[in-house]
């Protein structure tokens, strides 16, 4: 019924698929930041005083620190596969995701520095002193050292097994730590974010009442293409550092 | 006569609101009229792109070091 050339084509429509079928979230990233790189520059956003057009720095600055709070996420629960069965695969999982999104993170940091400097220190008369007390700020840096000290624990271990239990735990405190840290003190005590007590924008980045709809269509699907990409990247270190330990790694995948 | 008054003040206070109708918050609208803002975007997709392509080429290489093994 076939003619001969069809089965080559066949294998080769079967590879294809199977790519497909491994990596459609990779296209998926892409698609994602092509169009939040679109919309994000070319459709309507609010015409607001202060912010002007920066205020598409949502749809980049802002992913930065919610792709990193996936990834820590992911992170986390890895520690807690390693903790419940010590298989050193979960190990380098969450060291993997944790690296990457403190890198997030640290990029988070340097876009809103980049961010401030046209906002709150020129237009709202903020002197640079002021704005640094600003508690989101503060709390960012604390949970960000916290990762940052997860790291220089890890390093200080010459014995694997205990580098990766002790690490998981302090993984699980950084993580604990994180949202108090960059989301609940700063929405107690006030801050120059959104979401301060006594302002007017309530909770902007779950709340459909406190973001405009133009800028919601394009703020989630950049959150989901900036954390497929940070998973991108910490899954190609995770496979690199699979390589380097195969030989203690016992069970196969 | 009060009546006409009282709408006149009424008018008279609602003249500051329509004033600030009009002056609205300054965006880049001169970059998005004659059409610049898509060399933006275009730089910026051009990096997306190249972006991409190294991280998929590194993805690449490595699967070949997985399949070596």
């Amino acid at each position: 019924m076939f003619n001969g050339w069809v089965y080559p084509n066949f294998a080769a429509l079967n590879k294809l698929v199977f790519i497909l079928k491994k990596n459609w979230w990779k296209i998926v990233a892409f698609g994602l930041l092509v169009y939040t790189i679109w919309a994000g520059f070319l459709w309507p956003v609010p015409r607001l005083y202060i912010l002007n057009e920066t205020i598409r720095n949502l749809y980049f600055h802002v992913c930065m620190w919610f792709a990193m709070m996936i990834l820590f996420g992911v992170s986390f629960v890895y520690s807690i596969k390693y903790l419940r069965g010590f298989n050193y695969r979960n190990d380098i999982f969450a060291r993997q995701f944790a690296a990457v999104g403190a890198y997030l993170g640290i990029l988070g940091y340097i876009t809103g520095a980049i961010w401030v400097s046209v906002t709150w220190v020129t237009q709202q008369g903020q002197s640079l002193g002021s704005v640094l007390k600003e508690p989101k700020l503060i709390g960012a840096a604390i949970a960000l050292l916290i990762y940052g000290a997860y790291f220089v624990l890890r390093g200080s271990f010459t014995d694997i097994d205990k580098r990766a239990r002790i690490s998981a735990v302090f993984n699980i405190f950084a993580f604990a730590m994180l949202f108090p840290s960059i989301w609940i003190i700063p929405r107690l005590v006030g801050s120059l974010h959104p979401g301060a007590p006594g302002s007017d924008s309530g909770n902007p980045a779950l709340d459909r009442n406190d973001m405009d709809g133009s800028m919601r269509m394009v703020f989630y699907p950049a959150v989901i293409g900036w954390t497929l990409l940070g998973v991108w990247i910490a899954t190609l270190k995770i496979r690199v550092q699979l390589l380097a330990d195969k030989t203690i790694l016992h069970d196969k995948v | 006569m009060i009546r006409f008054k009282k709408i006149v003040l009424l008018l008279v206070a609602l003249l500051p609101l329509l004033a600030s109708a009009q002056a609205q918050p300054e965006m880049a609208d001169t970059m998005r009229s004659n059409g610049k803002i898509y060399i933006v975007v275009a730089v910026c997709l051009t990096i997306l792109v190249g972006l991409f392509l190294y991280v998929a080429n590194v993805d690449r290489k490595i699967s070949k070091l997985e399949k070596g093994n």
